[in-house]
C-alpha cells in the first residue's frame, strides 16, 4: 500500500494584480508533504510561503494548479469545510470568548455534542498545560500563554494538518526556544502533520523533518535540514541558510580551477564552464604558510566571538574567505592580522552551485 | 477570471448592504436637494409655494433689484449687507476660535495620557451639548442683567449695562463660543501626531520659542489648522439658531434670510436659490479642504 | 536655593494661560445656566435661594411633557433606524477592498455632515409640504424619517471605526474553525462589533435629541420637541423653566456621552 501524502500542491500559481502590474506570489509550486511530517516552509518575507499556507488553508484560491488533502482535491473547498486548522501569526484569539470557549469554538461549529466538546477542551488544555486558565479572557494572558491557546484551539478539532504561520515570531528569544521544543513535543504526541512557516533558518533547522526553501514565489529546494545545510543546490539557499563562502572557478579535468591557479577536486555533478563553489566557514582549516595542498592566503581581520573566532582571509586573486575556528582557551588568536597562511579545504565539504 | 468575478461580487455585496442607508438618505437628504434646485427656477406662488413657470428671477434677485416704477436695475444693498455680515462674522468667528483653540489643543496634547483623556472629554461635552442650550447659556451671560454686566457694574467699571445682546458682537461671541470645540478637536488630532523631537531639533538649531512655533510647529500641523478653520467657518456661514437667538431678528445672517423667504417673505424660489448659493460656497470650501489635506498629509 | 526647572520643549509662551481661559469661557455659561435652574426667585435676574420649583413647573407643564415624550420617541426611533442601516452600510463598505462606486456611497452617507443644516431643512420643508398635501398624512413619520437620515453618518462613523479596528484574522480564524459565513457573523463579527453599534446608536440618539433647525422646518402644527419648544419660549418672557429643561437635557447628554466614552475606550 502506498501512503497518500497528507498535503500536495500541484503546479500552484497565485497571481495578484492584472496586466503589467501582475505579481506571481506563487510561481508554479509543486510540493508533497507526507503524513505525520513536520514540514517547514522557509524563506524571506514576501517569498510566497504564507501565500502557499493560505492556499492550503483555503483563505486564498490559487490562480491555477491544485491543492490536495489526503489525495482529495480541495482547491475549490471553502476553508470552513477543510479538515485543516491554522495557528495564526497574530494568534487571532476571539477577544470576547474565554480560553475554553475559544478552544471549544471549532468543535461546536462541527456540531459535536456538549459532552464531547467539554471533554476535548479539557484534554487539549492539559496538552498545552493551561488547565487553570480555562475561564480567562485572551487579553488577560501573557504572549506565551496566548500562543498556547492558539495552538490548543487549532489542535482541538484534531485536524489532518496543522498549519502554523510564523507562530513564534511575536515571542522573545527565551520563550521562543521553549515553544520550539513544546511544538516538537506536541507534534510527536499528536502525530498530526505540521506545516510550519518561518523566516528563521535556525528555527527551521532545529524543528523540521524536512524544509522547503522558497524565494520570489518559487520553491528552490526541498530536503532534510542536513541536506539543505550541507548540500545547498543554489546560491540563494546556500546564502540564506547559515553563513557561507563563495568561490568562483572554471571546470577543468579533475576539478575546478580557481583564479589563483589552484585546482580543487570537487564532484562536478555535470556542471561545466564557470561555476560558483560554496564552503561553510567551519569547514575551512588554516595551516602554516606553504603547507602542501593548501591555497596561500593572508589574514586581513580577526573577530572574536567567544566560543569561536572568525578569520577573514584574502587569496592571491583578491577573493575573500571567512574561516571559523574554535577559540583557543586562555591564549591569543592562532593567527594574527597580516599573517601569511595556507588555506585547507576538503573536497567533500565543497559544493558546486547551480543557478 | 475567478478573481474578476470575485471582485464584482464584492462590489455587489457592498452596494446591497449599503442600499437601505442610501434609500433613506435619498428620500430624506439628497433627493429633496434636487427639488430645491428646481424650485429656484420657478416663480413664487401668490400666497406661498411656487407657480410652475420657468424663471431665473430668483437667481437675479439674489444680487439685484428692479425699481418697481421705472424698471431700472440696481444692486440689492439689503441682500449684500446680509451676505457681507455672514462672511465677516464667519471669518471673525474662525479667527477667534483659532486664537483660543490652538493653545487649548496644544495644552491637551501635551498632558499625560490619563489627564489628556479627561481634558478631551471636557472639550467633547460642550461639543455634543445642544446648540440651543449653549446659545441660551451665552445669552444668559451677555444680556443686560446677565452675569457679565452685573459683574462689571458691581466692580464699578461701568454704571449702565453695555448693550451686547441683539448686536453683531453678540452673534460673534455666540458663534465663537458654540463652534470652539470644532476648532480644538482637529487641531488636537494634528498636534497629537506631532513628533516633539522636532521641537528639540529646532531649539538645538538655535530657534527661539516663537521661531519654533512659527517655523516648525505651525507648518507641520497645517492640515489640522485647515481642518479646524473649515469646520468652524462652514457651520458659521450657515448658522441659523445662534444669530436668531442672539441677533434678535434684526441682525440676520444668510441662514435667517433663507428662513425668511419661507416664512413672512413668502418667496420660495428666492429661498431656494439662496440655499443653493450657500450650498455651493460650503461645498467649495470643503473641496479646497480635501485638496489641501490630501496634499499636506504626510501619512498619505 | 533657587528652584531649577528643566527646559520643557512642550511649553510655548502663554499657551497654558489661554487654554485655561478657554476652558473657563466654555464652562462658565453652562455652569451659570445650571445654577440658575435652581433659582428660588421668580425673576431670572435675582438669586432667591436654592429651589426645585422650576423643575416642578416644567414637569407639570403639559406642553413640556408632550414635547419631552415626542423628543424621546423621535430620538429612539431615528437612532434605531439609523443604526440599523448604518451597520449594514459599514459592513458593506469596510474591509472588503475598493469596489466600483464606493466613493459615491461614502459621499451619500456623509452628505448630512457636509450640507448646511438650513439647506437640508429647507429642502425637506418643500418636499414634505407637497407630500403632506398629496397624502393628507401629517404625523410624526416625517420627523422620524428626517432625523433617521441625518443621524446615519453619526451612527456609521463609530461602527466603521470599530470594524476597521477589528482584526480580519478573527473571521479568517472562525472560517478555519469550521464556521460558515453566517455562523461567523453571528458568533464572531456581531459580538465584536456590538460596542461600535451601541456607540453609534448613542451618538445618533444625542444628535436627534439636540436637533433644532430641521425639526423646526419639518414639524407640523403641535409637533414641538423639547428644543423647538425652548426656541419658541425664548421669544416670550424668559423664565428659569427653560434653564431647568436645558439642565435635564444636558444631564441626559452627559450620561450618554460618558457611557459612550467608556464603551469606545481602548481596553489595554
Amino acid at each position: 500500500m502506498t501512503d497518500t501524502p497528507a498535503v500536495e500542491a500541484r503546479n500552484t500559481v497565485k497571481t495578484y494584480g492584472v496586466g503589467a502590474s501582475a505579481v506571481n506570489a506563487l510561481d508554479d509550486v509543486s510540493i508533497t508533504i507526507a503524513k505525520g511530517e513536520f514540514f517547514t516552509l522557509l524563506g524571506p518575507s514576501g517569498c510566497g510561503k504564507t501565500t502557499l499556507l493560505r492556499c492550503i488553508a483555503g483563505f486564498e484560491t490559487p490562480t491555477s494548479g491544485a491543492i490536495l488533502l489526503s489525495g482529495r482535491d480541495i482547491t475549490a473547498t471553502p476553508p470552513n469545510a477543510r479538515p485543516v486548522n491554522t495557528v495564526f501569526q497574530s494568534y487571532a484569539l476571539f477577544p470576547h470568548l474565554t480560553v475554553a470557549a475559544n478552544i471549544a469554538f471549532g468543535l461546536q461549529m462541527l456540531g459535536k455534542s456538549r459532552a464531547e466538546v467539554a471533554q476535548t477542551v479539557e484534554r487539549v488544555l492539559a496538552l498545552v498545560r493551561l488547565e487553570s486558565f480555562a475561564d480567562r479572557l485572551p487579553q488577560q494572558l501573557s504572549g506565551g500563554q496566548q500562543q498556547r491557546v492558539a495552538l490548543a484551539r487549532a489542535l482541538a478539532p484534531a485536524p489532518q494538518v496543522l498549519l502554523l504561520d510564523e507562530p513564534l515570531s511575536a515571542l522573545d528569544l527565551k520563550l521562543r526556544k521553549e515553544m520550539q521544543s513544546e511544538l516538537k513535543r506536541l507534534q510527536t504526541e499528536t502525530g498530526i502533520t505540521f506545516v510550519f512557516v518561518t523566516h528563521d533558518q535556525e528555527e527551521a533547522l532545529t524543528m523540521s523533518n524536512r524544509i522547503g526553501v522558497m524565494s520570489a514565489g518559487r520553491l528552490l529546494q526541498v530536503g532534510t535540514p542536513r541536506e539543505i545545510y550541507d548540500r545547498p543546490r543554489n546560491r540563494f539557499v546556500a546564502d540564506f541558510i547559515g553563513e557561507t563562502n563563495f568561490l568562483v572557478g572554471t571546470v577543468v579535468p579533475g576539478g575546478v580551477r580557481l583564479a589563483t591557479g589552484d585546482t580543487l577536486a570537487v564532484p562536478l555533478n555535470g556542471h561545466s564552464g564557470e561555476v560558483t563553489l560554496t564552503v561553510r566557514p567551519e569547514q575551512i582549516r588554516i595551516a602554516a604558510d606553504g603547507t602542501g595542498g593548501t591555497i596561500p592566503a593572508r589574514v586581513t581581520q580577526t573577530t572574536y566571538f567567544g566560543t569561536d573566532t572568525h578569520y577573514h582571509l584574502q587569496l592571491g586573486d583578491g577573493s575573500a574567505l571567512v574561516a571559523r575556528l574554535q577559540s583557543r582557551a586562555g591564549g591569543d588568536d592562532a593567527h594574527a592580522q597580516g599573517d601569511a597562511v595556507g588555506v585547507q579545504i576538503d573536497a567533500g565539504t565543497l559544493q558546486v552551485l547551480g543557478e | 477570471m475567478r478573481a474578476k468575478t470575485h471582485r464584482r461580487s464584492k462590489g455587489l455585496n457592498g452596494w446591497l448592504l449599503s442600499l437601505p442607508a442610501l434609500v433613506l438618505l435619498l428620500i430624506a437628504a439628497s433627493g429633496p436637494l434636487l427639488i430645491v434646485v428646481i424650485y429656484s427656477f420657478l416663480e413664487p406662488g401668490d400666497y406661498s409655494g411656487v407657480r410652475w413657470t420657468f424663471s431665473t428671477d430668483a437667481w437675479f434677485r439674489i444680487l439685484f433689484q428692479r425699481d418697481i416704477f421705472d424698471g431700472t436695475v440696481s444692486l440689492a444693498d439689503a441682500n449684500l449687507s446680509i451676505f457681507w455680515r455672514s462672511v465677516k462674522l464667519s471669518l471673525a468667528t474662525t479667527l477667534i476660535a483659532f486664537v483660543l483653540g490652538l493653545p487649548t489643543a496644544w495644552f491637551i496634547a501635551t498632558r499625560t495620557p490619563a489627564a489628556r483623556a479627561v481634558w478631551l472629554f471636557l472639550i467633547t461635552i460642550p461639543f455634543w451639548t445642544n446648540l440651543l442650550i449653549r446659545t441660551f447659556a451665552i445669552m444668559e451671560v451677555i444680556r443686560n442683567q446677565g452675569l457679565m454686566n452685573t459683574a462689571l457694574i458691581n466692580l464699578g467699571l461701568i454704571e449702565t449695562p453695555i448693550q451686547v445682546l441683539y448686536t453683531d458682537t453678540a452673534v460673534l461671541i455666540g458663534m465663537a463660543y458654540v463652534y470652539l470645540p470644532l476648532m480644538v478637536l482637529p487641531l488636537f488630532a494634528a498636534i497629537d501626531r506631532f513628533d516633539f523631537k522636532l521641537i528639540e531639533a529646532g531649539y538645538d538649531l538655535y530657534a527661539s520659542r516663537m521661531g519654533v512655533l512659527r517655523r516648525v510647529v505651525l507648518p507641520i500641523i497645517r492640515p489640522g489648522i485647515v481642518a479646524g478653520c473649515i469646520l468652524v467657518f462652514v457651520p458659521s456661514l450657515g448658522a441659523y439658531v445662534t444669530p436668531r437667538v442672539l441677533g434678535g431678528g434684526k441682525n440676520m445672517m444668510i441662514g435667517n434670510f433663507i428662513e425668511l423667504q419661507f416664512g413672512q417673505g413668502q418667496n420660495w424660489p428666492l429661498g431656494s436659490a439662496l440655499s443653493m448659493v450657500l450650498l455651493i460656497v460650503v461645498l467649495a470650501a470643503l473641496l479646497i479642504y480635501t485638496r489641501v489635506s490630501s496634499r499636506d498629509d504626510p501619512n498619505g | 536655593m533657587a528652584r531649577r526647572r528643566s527646559f520643557d520643549v512642550t511649553r510655548l509662551p502663554g499657551f497654558t494661560a489661554i487654554a485655561i481661559l478657554a476652558f473657563v469661557l466654555l464652562y462658565a455659561p453652562i455652569v451659570t445656566l445650571v445654577i440658575y435652574s435652581f433659582n428660588g426667585s421668580s425673576s431670572v435676574n435675582l438669586w432667591g435661594g436654592f429651589s426645585l420649583q422650576w423643575y416642578r413647573i416644567a414637569f407639570e407643564n403639559e406642553a413640556v411633557q408632550s414635547a419631552a415624550v415626542r423628543s424621546f420617541v423621535i430620538a429612539a426611533s431615528a437612532s434605531m433606524i439609523a443604526t440599523t442601516v448604518a451597520t449594514l452600510a459599514a459592513l458593506g463598505t469596510t474591509r472588503r477592498g475598493k469596489f466600483p462606486g464606493q466613493t459615491i456611497i461614502y459621499v451619500m452617507i456623509n452628505q448630512p455632515l457636509m450640507v448646511p443644516e438650513i439647506v437640508t431643512a429647507v429642502a425637506l420643508l418643500i418636499f414634505f409640504a407637497s407630500i403632506k398635501i398629496a397624502t393628507g398624512y401629517t404625523g410624526l413619520g416625517y420627523l422620524i424619517l428626517a432625523h433617521s437620515a441625518f443621524c446615519v453618518p453619526f451612527a456609521y462613523l463609530p461602527i466603521r471605526a470599530r470594524l476597521e479596528g477589528m482584526d480580519s484574522a478573527m473571521e479568517t480564524a472562525a472560517a478555519d474553525l469550521y464556521a460558515s459565513p453566517v455562523q461567523t457573523f453571528r458568533h464572531i463579527t456581531l459580538p465584536l462589533l456590538m460596542p461600535g453599534v451601541l456607540a453609534g446608536a448613542m451618538l445618533a440618539f444625542v444628535i436627534s435629541l439636540d436637533d433644532v433647525i430641521i425639526t423646526e422646518f419639518v414639524k407640523s402644527a403641535g409637533q414641538d420637541t423639547l428644543p423647538t419648544y425652548m426656541l419658541g419660549q425664548l421669544r416670550r418672557a424668559l423664565t428659569p423653566e427653560v434653564n431647568a429643561i436645558s439642565t435635564v437635557l444636558l444631564a441626559v447628554t452627559i450620561v450618554i456621552l460618558t457611557a459612550f466614552f467608556l464603551m469606545t475606550r481602548k481596553r489595554d
